[in-house]
């Protein structure tokens, strides 16, 4: 493997670890659980992209094959690294934060985990009027 | 439609032949088969659970914006790390921001929810009950107005333009 490629492989691989570990010390550093998911969703992303880019460059310049594992890896890592990080900050509300704590919305609905959607609420009140 | 009972949705089948591809790393008939064969069972399978079709009017822009995102994931990581190493806890000033929404498709929503989280110091946390809010932290800002606007302008005005 020429020496350039050799260079570019191990520089992706430290800046890959570089951030994986301070997104892992963000982790313990921040103070509470909204903080600490930034650590996670952001700085670990990078920390996981290094080691995939340089996978890739490492096979490519080894066996001249392109492979395509590692952009599924960086896809399937998008698509959800969000929606976990959205789960958790969602169970973290309904668990520990009141609703006054949090800023109105420009609705009069509320938001989503205190408050039923308009249609449900709709129903529910025409129930609540057959019953009565 | 019979056509469309067989494609609920023809990009997802689509991208479901081409991941199988890149899984099996080898394009040969028979993977093709047997891609096409799960491109056309999975979107059957799940169609009851997403029936309506979202269109993409404008599928440059697409290219336009995973191109931005990426570049914004990048940015974010540096941003995110550098508060992490060299901002004292005390001076790390957490905020939430209320974004109003003028998009309506829930895909849409989703993919800028999804955006909101990869890009640099915001997390989405929550909608509004009727879809038109959504809530989103902040690691650190001194300007959340200027948080809400950035977002508006640089991630839903994009994502205007692709579902119309």
């Amino acid at each position: 493997m020429h020496i350039a490629l050799e260079i570019a492989v191990s520089a992706f691989l430290v800046i890959a670890g570089v951030f994986g570990l301070v997104g892992s010390f963000g982790l313990i550093k921040l103070r509470d659980t909204m903080q600490r998911l930034h650590a996670p969703t952001k700085a670990t992303t990078l920390g996981v992209g290094g080691v995939l880019i340089a996978s890739m460059v490492y096979h490519w310049a080894d066996g001249g094959q392109i492979t395509f594992h590692e952009l599924l890896i960086t896809l399937f890592l998008f698509l959800t690294a969000p929606v976990s990080a959205n789960f958790i900050a969602k169970a973290y509300l309904a668990q520990n934060v009141a609703e006054k704590d949090l800023p109105e919305p420009l609705t009069e609905h509320g938001w989503a985990i205190y408050n039923d959607p308009p249609l449900i609420e709709e129903a529910k009140e025409a129930l609540d009027e057959g019953r009565a | 439609m019979l056509l469309k009972r067989i494609f609920p949705h023809p990009l997802v089948s689509l991208a479901l032949v081409i991941v199988w591809l890149m899984l099996v790393n080898k394009v040969t008939l028979g993977n093709l088969i047997l891609g096409t064969v799960i491109g056309i069972i999975v979107p059957v399978l799940t169609a009851p659970y997403w029936p309506n079709r979202p269109k993409i009017r404008r599928p440059l822009k697409v290219i336009e914006y995973g191109l931005v995102v990426l570049w914004d994931i990048v940015v974010a990581n540096v941003v995110v790390a550098s508060i992490i190493l060299f901002k004292r806890n005390e001076n790390i000033r957490s905020r939430w921001v209320c974004v109003p929404l003028d998009l309506t498709s829930p895909e849409a929503i989703t993919v800028l929810a999804g955006t909101i989280t990869m890009t640099p110091g915001t997390v989405s946390a929550v909608l509004a009950a009727d879809g038109s809010n959504i809530l989103v932290h902040c690691l650190h800002t001194d300007d959340p107005e200027g948080t809400r606007d950035e977002i508006k302008h640089r991630y839903e005005r994009r994502l205007k333009e692709i579902f119309p």
